[in-house]
């Protein structure tokens, strides 16, 4: 069937600078440029151009650029060129779209329209290069209240266990298999250097990686992939994953060329078979079977570790984080609608489950309504961009937040949106031993550990600001917050006030 | 003594070490010229080296026991005693390309224009080859060997060939 889809990019090349060296050749895992054997010359196929920017940032001589096609249809705000392309892909396909990343539509992102406070006069800023600042965070389920023996004043309260991290920054799970094993040991070196924890995804740990299991969440999904007795006890904290932020409702499917030797030996499943996540854990159809669950999970690793639930962000995330909370969880790890995916129906990415801003609030007002925020930690996920929002989530009322994509960008993601595709000319989201090696660890961790200490510098410079010297002093403390550009129920949602207020 | 290691398993054969190795030994040291002004063009010291998902670049690895040196028939090879570097004199070399033959590495390449056998020489006008400067992924290093190289974390570059 000849297609309708036009080009979506051009490949620009500037004659006098390129020098037929075929490094975009080799760089291009889409076959966007090639070398025509009959004319010697190195040249684009333009169809097959993602946008990804490989060849760009690796040209020699910066010879290349990639520019949208200009091709416009008549002005339409209703029938708008993706709205047009989606059907036309569909007409030739007749599938489900599946795309890769988070909700790339224009919901308003509340980051923006919410601004932080600073000290002026009646109450004095905290210069952080001259005085210490406290990011350490303690994730764990706390007391109701402390009792200390009189005369030695040792704690007699028996604490459930506590996991310390020392920026109020988690990387979100992200599989072994979905990504390669030289993503997760760029993240796991990471988070030992810093002091924080990486998420294993679904898909298990690499016997290579327990080492770092002191910096390990180890996530049970719900197909269970890679769980074992020694997966659960390695880890820090353990994760029951409900949903996914980019697509809640609904399960995984790993497909089955993704599935090398060394992801089946560590999912547990035969190579090359498809890895097939169902929508629900079939165990869990109430928060009672939550609450078994969480049990079991305890009981194998002898109360030792922390146990959170992951939920997608909906409609009803405060009732159901009551449940949580109540079932037994230490933590639960809310995911909004933006947050990312390796694959992902385009329906269900862009359209289901609400913005991160609004759960944290509602969630964070409604355990405090029923006073048992103090027996979970929340952590945030879905669309934390820098560590503004970082703050902002903390004010809102979170206590870590989790970073995927931005940890991503780091490594070299450029957003492109063809994780789905098993093709990832960054060599993240693939299993193309030919790609995966294009992330050197040492360079990734490198990477990844300068991305969060610039973000907790700023986090430590805009606290000080705010005449705080600790993360804690601000957790739920949406004083520190104003809006702009909100509707009156917006604020009521978030809890803030309108700026000047 | 300092030689070029490679690290075949984040080796992700773009060819840059070819394209600066050459820049490196052009005349002008400018990329574009060194491309498309000075003809014959200099060849690669250093060639990617590929097979399926295994790469890694290949130059002269300065051997102990230098067989083009041995089979050089005009003394234009040399291996320096003091630094251990293997050089080719231009001077004296015939282009005979007994050398070539005589590299179990096929380290040596044959400059057809000039007829002159080019060598790896660790680029001495620079402070760290250039190969190992401009490779984008660190899969080169310039070291004694004291430090162990490709310390092989990556399971699936094994498993996979």
């Amino acid at each position: 069937m000849k297609t309708y889809l036009p080009n979506r990019f051009i490949v620009e090349r500037d004659p006098a600078r390129c020098i037929q060296c075929e490094v975009c050749v080799n760089q291009c895992s889409f076959d966007a440029n090639y070398r025509d054997a009959d004319e010697d010359e190195v040249r684009s196929r333009e169809e097959n151009c993602v946008g990804c920017h490989r060849c760009v940032l690796f040209c020699p001589t910066r010879a290349l650029n990639i520019r949208r096609t200009p091709l416009d249809y008549r002005e339409n705000a209703n029938w708008r060129p993706e709205i047009i392309e989606d059907i036309i892909r569909q007409a030739e396909s007749g599938g489900i779209l599946l795309t890769g990343m988070g909700n790339d539509k224009a919901h308003p992102i509340y980051w923006d329209h919410l601004v932080l406070n600073a000290s002026q006069v009646t109450n004095p800023s905290i210069d952080p290069l001259r005085e210490p600042m406290e990011l350490r965070t303690y994730l764990g389920r706390k007391p109701d209240s402390l009792t200390v023996e009189p005369g030695s004043l040792a704690l007699k309260t028996k604490l459930a266990p506590q996991v310390a991290i020392e920026v109020p920054i988690l990387f979100s799970a992200l599989s072994y298999g979905a990504v390669s094993i030289n993503v997760h040991e760029s993240l796991a070196r990471a988070a030992a250097e810093m002091g924080t924890l990486f998420n294993t995804g679904e898909g298990g740990l690499h016997r290579k990686l327990y080492k770092y299991g002191a910096n390990t969440i180890c996530q049970v999904a719900s197909g269970r992939f890679g769980v074992h007795p020694d997966y659960l006890n390695v880890g820090r904290i353990l994760e029951i994953k409900i949903g996914q932020g980019a697509k809640p409702g609904i399960g995984g499917h790993l497909p089955g060329e993704k599935v090398s030797a060394e992801v089946a030996a560590t999912r547990m499943i035969p190579k090359g078979t498809d890895a097939l996540s169902p929508a629900p854990q079939h165990d869990i159809y109430s928060i009672e079977d939550l609450a078994q669950l969480i049990s079991a999970l305890k009981e194998a690793t002898n109360y030792t570790k922390p146990v959170s639930v992951k939920i997608a962000a909906v409609h009803n995330a405060a009732a159901i984080a009551s449940g949580i909370a109540r079932a037994g969880a230490d933590i639960i790890a809310l995911d909004g609608i933006r947050g990312s995916t390796g694959a992902a129906p385009k329906i269900i990415r862009d359209n289901v489950g609400i913005p991160i801003e609004l759960a944290i609030a509602a969630v964070d007002t409604r355990l405090r309504q029923e006073g048992i925020r103090n027996q979970v930690s929340l952590i945030a996920a879905g669309g934390i961009r820098n560590s503004g929002d970082v703050l902002k989530a903390i004010a809102l009322g979170a206590d870590a937040v989790y970073i995927g994509t931005a940890a991503l960008v780091a490594l070299g993601c450029t957003v492109c949106q063809q994780c789905h595709t098993g093709k990832c000319a960054w060599g993240i989201c693939t299993s193309d031993l030919r790609l995966t090696k294009r992330i050197n660890p040492d360079i990734g961790a490198q990477r990844l550990v300068n991305l969060l200490r610039g973000w907790s510098l700023e986090i430590k410079e805009m606290l000080g600001g705010m005449g705080l010297n600790a993360v804690e002093s601000l957790r739920g403390n949406r004083l520190h917050l104003r809006g702009v550009g909100l509707t009156d129920t917006e604020l009521e949602i978030l809890g803030v006030k309108m700026a000047g207020a | 003594m300092k030689r070029v290691y490679s690290k075949e398993e984040v080796c992700i054969a773009c060819g840059l070490c070819q394209v600066h190795c050459l820049v490196a030994h052009s005349e002008s040291k400018d990329i574009i010229k060194a491309y498309k002004k000075e003809t014959p063009r200099q060849p690669s010291r250093i060639k990617v080296q590929q097979k399926g998902s295994l790469s890694f670049p290949l130059s002269c690895r300065h051997c102990e026991e230098p067989w083009c040196v041995y089979s050089c028939l005009t003394g234009a090879l040399q291996k320096d005693p003091e630094s251990g570097i293997v050089t080719v004199d231009a001077e004296k070399c015939v282009g005979c390309f007994t050398c070539v033959v005589a590299c179990p590495c096929s380290a040596i390449i044959p400059d057809f224009h000039r007829k002159k056998a080019v060598k790896c020489d660790l680029c001495p006008h620079l402070e760290t080859p250039a190969c190992v400067a401009n490779c984008p992924n660190q899969a080169l290093i310039f070291t004694d060997g004291a430090t162990p190289v490709g310390t092989k974390v990556v399971a699936e570059t094994a498993a996979g060939r």
